[in-house]
């Protein structure tokens, strides 16, 4: 704890939506006493404490890690999916980002596919949905050769992996102007694409990755960009190349 | 605190003889499900993390009906995503002396002699399907220049074993068996039901057959039934508020299972990590682990001067004491978890601490930079690095770390036999949830490969046999054990809505963690932990009359969902410091003050305490009743911890 460190207030425009049902608003509050080394959802967890102890229902939100991995984080802060600083999870913002005394809009994450749940909380069932058509390799436990049968260069390993690196979060369909899930389904497609392993179900997960991804209501992707920008593990628009090129080459040979 | 014991109780099942051929014989012997059968068997997963997606993707492809149950809104995001450094495995590969007997051996150890034998075996031997298995998934292991798979070491080893994916292993290995439980997902074979919190446990006629979920996006119960429960609810380090776990993991499952019958195996055993960012300021809600990882090349030290002020750059080099270096000299600074979190609290405990508080040891790169050279620091260890510095605005590779221990993983968890079985029969419990593979002590990158040990190699077998003597398609939710255990829950949903008082969960989880943390934590002693059992039972009647609720019951309601979970921390707490006071010596992660060497080394006591403590509810909270289930080491020696 740095000596007597000074806290922050701030104002909060705040999206506050009982269930999927009824419409929302936005509502003010406003918060004190914030440690600027405190994270942005640990803002949110002092701002519920308030609320309850005025008798007022805490602001609904999701988060798990709290450290950037997990992906369940997520809201739009002042029109940003995750906030102001580029590549960053919601959880791992800190409010020394904010100075004193402004004012910070929540939203939740706008997209059709991602309706609302209560307040800042999404459905993001659809991106499952999506995995099931095809994003894995179809393998049975106890049925793999020795690990070391099939060698991958370090290049392919770590190609794969900023693919792989996808945290599911939803920030890339949340800052698209068509609310496009390109970029999470390129990033599966092309982990399994540049990997041996996914070769053999390489034209039908292709195929079925996309029918799934249309079926959702994403729409779809006319190059803006703004996905990889707001993507907080920076996976590149590539991954959308590799995407658009998988799936002509599977519609090509079915 | 005088318990009633019964010795005698308890038996792990399993076979007699070889301890290298068990497993196998033990397969042969299991009885089998009829593979046109399997499909008339419903089996109830809770849990998505590593054991629980491996255990439901498995039965799935083995043909049996899963409905697989989780908190979060995926099942991706199972805490186990977040593990970072890495998963061990005897593959040898880098030829530097490994086997699954030295796996095996080194748990044991490592686990301060408090582990079984039979089980640590069979997971040294699953160790190494695991890593064909991830691999044939697609994960995207780490990679030597010739293609093959690499290693590093990990603390407390002085072998090569563990596979990693940059700092993402966690993750990488979960999206690997996400996957294949999304695969059975589109088969149908698994049913999945995200934003679920189990919250009872139905035992019908003695056996487990089924769950009371709430609903966490309508507020409504919801009736589940089964031929057979698995559990994979994962480890209760949150009990203490401040943990390196996400903040949705919980006790709640396995605490209310326990209240059904199923034994509670060595609560006190809490691994304290060595490396975690130290404690901020009062807001904060987690502490976040910098992966063991970086003991490879990272050097720990405090001033030699108590109260030292000066920044780290103006120390010169003959004024710092690199302890673990100094008392450790043959692991230096990869000794175990335990002896590393341990020799930075008695630094702190001294006045040699470090920053603002006093409560924190430097982790320095700077040599490894001159060694290595930025770049290649950087590939190894840059993720986090940068993660270092979102959250501390400083940068390792300029000044370096400071670090402090954290809980953050649970060896103790609900007893289970050599099949996973729970005293509750047809009630397994897997990974972290269960208590079976690492004794006082785990050893680091043993978790995950526990986690997928259970899952995908060992609940598919033993399950089969439980089930080859069961009558499939269970299905009555309207048995009146379901409306006994729904009623339970409506019942504790409603005592916290109805309490109405001033003080919130938090406020109660603080307090309650600071308990467990000061007297459960690092060092323990018998006066303070009967003490402190008491402090709980007190805070937890005021809990019940004070807490603050706020919505109802029939919403989405994080507010509540967390109140109930502090209100098992409450129980569950209490277990912790009574195990503790019960335990009379000194073993990995247990330090009892009144039970070490003058160097402050553990003491352990073979003769009296090589035993499994399993604790049965009563009834009564305060009155547990302990078994003892007797420890046999058959085939590796019982001798003191030696890593100097
Ligand atoms: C920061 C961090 C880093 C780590 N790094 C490593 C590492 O490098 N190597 C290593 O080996 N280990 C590591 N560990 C430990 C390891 O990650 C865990 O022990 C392991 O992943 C636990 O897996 P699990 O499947 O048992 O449980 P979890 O992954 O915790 O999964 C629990 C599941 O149960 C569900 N659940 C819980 N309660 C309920 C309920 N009441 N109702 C319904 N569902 C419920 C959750 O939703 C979740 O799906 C690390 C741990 C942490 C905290
Ligand atoms: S809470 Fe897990 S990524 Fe933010």
């Amino acid at each position: 704890m740095t000596d007597a460190k000074k806290t922050r207030s701030y104002k909060l425009r705040i999206w506050r939506q009982p269930d999927a049902a009824s419409t929302g608003r936005l509502v003010d509050y406003e918060v004190a006493d914030v440690d600027p080394d405190s994270s942005f959802l640990e803002m949110l967890d002092h701002l519920n404490e308030t609320l309850v102890k005025k008798g007022e229902e805490p602001v609904a939100f999701e988060s798990d890690c709290r450290e950037g991995i997990c992906g369940a984080c997520g809201v739009c802060i002042d029109g940003r999916p995750h906030g102001p600083v580029t590549h960053l999870t919601t959880c791992g913002l800190r409010m020394r980002e904010f100075g004193d005394g402004v004012t910070i809009t929540v939203e939740p994450f706008r997209a059709n596919a991602f309706p609302v749940v209560k307040d800042l909380i999404v459905d993001r069932s659809s991106f499952d949905r999506v995995i099931e058509r095809g994003g894995y390799v179809s393998v049975n436990a106890g049925s793999a050769p020795d690990a070391n049968a099939l060698p991958i260069s370090t290049d392919m390993a770590e190609d794969a992996m900023d693919s792989a690196a996808c945290i599911g979060c939803g920030a890339c369909v949340a800052s698209c102007p068509n609310a496009s899930a390109s970029l999470f389904v390129g990033a599966k497609i092309r982990q399994m694409k540049i990997l041996p392993q996914g070769d053999v179900e390489r034209t039908r997960r292709a195929l079925a990755m996309v029918e799934q991804m249309d079926a959702e209501g994403f729409g779809d992707c006319s190059n803006h960009g703004e996905c990889e920008a707001a993507c907080p593990k920076a996976i590149s628009i590539e991954n959308i190349a590799t995407l658009r090129r998988e799936y002509l080459r599977a519609a090509f040979r079915s | 605190m005088d318990v009633e014991i019964v010795d005698g109780s308890l038996s792990s099942g399993s076979p007699d003889g070889d301890i290298q051929t068990k497993w196998d014989r033990h397969r042969f012997e299991m009885k089998l499900v009829n593979p046109a059968n399997k499909r008339k068997y419903t089996v109830i997963v809770v849990g998505t993390g590593l054991a629980g997606g491996a255990a439901a993707a498995t039965l799935a492809e083995l043909g049996y009906n899963v409905l697989n149950f989780c908190i979060q809104d995926t099942p991706r995001r199972a805490h186990s995503v977040a593990a970072q450094g890495g998963i061990n495995a005897a593959k040898n590969y880098p030829n530097d002396g490994d086997s699954v007997w030295r796996l095996f051996y080194d748990t044991v150890k490592g686990g301060d002699f408090r582990a079984r034998e039979d089980n640590v075996y069979r997971l040294a031997q699953c160790s190494v399907n695991i890593i064909d298995q991830c691999v044939a998934q697609g994960v995207p292991f780490a990679r030597e220049y010739g293609g093959q798979l690499a290693n590093r070491s990990f603390g407390g080893a002085q072998v090569s074993r563990t596979f990693y994916a940059r700092g993402q292993t966690g993750q990488q290995l979960l999206l690997g068996a996400y996957g294949s439980l999304m695969r059975q997902v589109d088969a149908g074979r698994v049913k999945m039901f995200t934003r679920r919190e189990m919250l009872d446990l139905v035992v019908v006629d003695g056996h487990a057959k089924g769950i009371i979920c709430r609903n966490l996006a309508t507020g409504k119960l919801e009736r589940y039934a089964a031929d057979a429960v698995c559990l994979a609810t994962g480890g209760y380090s949150t009990a203490y508020f401040l943990s390196t776990n996400a903040v949705n993991s919980n006790a709640t499952a396995a605490w209310r299972c326990h209240k059904r019958g199923a034994y509670f195996a060595n609560p006190c055993f809490m691994q304290i990590h060595p490396t975690c960012i130290p404690l901020s300021g009062p807001s904060q809600s987690k502490l976040t682990l910098m992966s063991e990882s970086l003991r490879n090349d990272g050097r720990i030290w405090v001033p030699k001067k108590q109260g030292d002020t000066r920044p780290p750059s103006q120390i010169p080099e003959d004024e710092r004491d690199y302890f673990l270096e100094r008392r450790y000299p043959s692991f230096g600074n990869l000794v175990p978890r335990d002896v590393a979190s341990r020799a930075a609290k008695l630094a702190c405990d001294e006045g040699y601490g470090v920053g603002a508080t006093g409560l924190a040891v430097y982790l320095d790169f700077s040599e490894a930079i001159e060694r290595l050279g930025r770049d290649n620091v950087k590939q190894k260890y840059g993720n986090l690095f940068d993660m270092y510095e979102e959250i501390t605005a400083e940068s390792p590779y300029e000044t370096p770390m400071r670090i402090y221990p954290a809980p953050h993983y649970t060896m103790g968890g609900l007893w289970v036999d050599y099949n996973l079985q729970s005293t509750i029969p047809g009630l397994h419990v897997l990974g972290e949830a269960n208590f079976s593979d690492h004794g006082a002590n785990r050893l680091g990158a043993s978790a995950l490969m526990q986690g997928l040990a259970d899952g995908y190699f060992v609940i598919p077998y033993t399950l089969g046999n439980y089930l080859a003597d069961t009558k499939p398609g269970f299905d009555d939710t309207n048995d009146p054990a379901f409306d006994e255990a729904e009623t339970n829950v409506r019942g504790t949903i409603d005592r916290l809505l109805a309490a109405r008082g001033k003080k919130t969960p938090r406020e109660f989880h603080w307090e309650l963690g600071r308990l467990l943390w000061d007297q459960c934590g690092m060092s323990r002693e018998q006066e303070g932990l009967r003490q402190t059992a008491e402090k709980i039972r007190e805070l937890r009647d005021e809990f019940w009359q004070n807490v603050h609720v706020a919505g109802s019951g029939e919403e989405l309601n994080q507010h509540l969902e967390y109140a109930g979970r502090v209100a098992d921390y409450f129980e569950l707490g209490e277990l912790i410091a009574v195990d503790a006071y019960n335990r009379n010596e000194s073993c990995g992660c247990h330090l009892r003050l009144d039970h070490q060497t003058e160097e402050g080394e553990a003491v352990r006591d073979d003769e009296n305490y090589s035993h499994v403590a399993a604790w049965e509810y009563t009834g009564d909270l305060s009155k547990p009743r302990l078994h003892r289930e007797k420890l046999e080491f058959n085939n590796v020696h019982l001798a003191v911890r030696n890593y100097k």
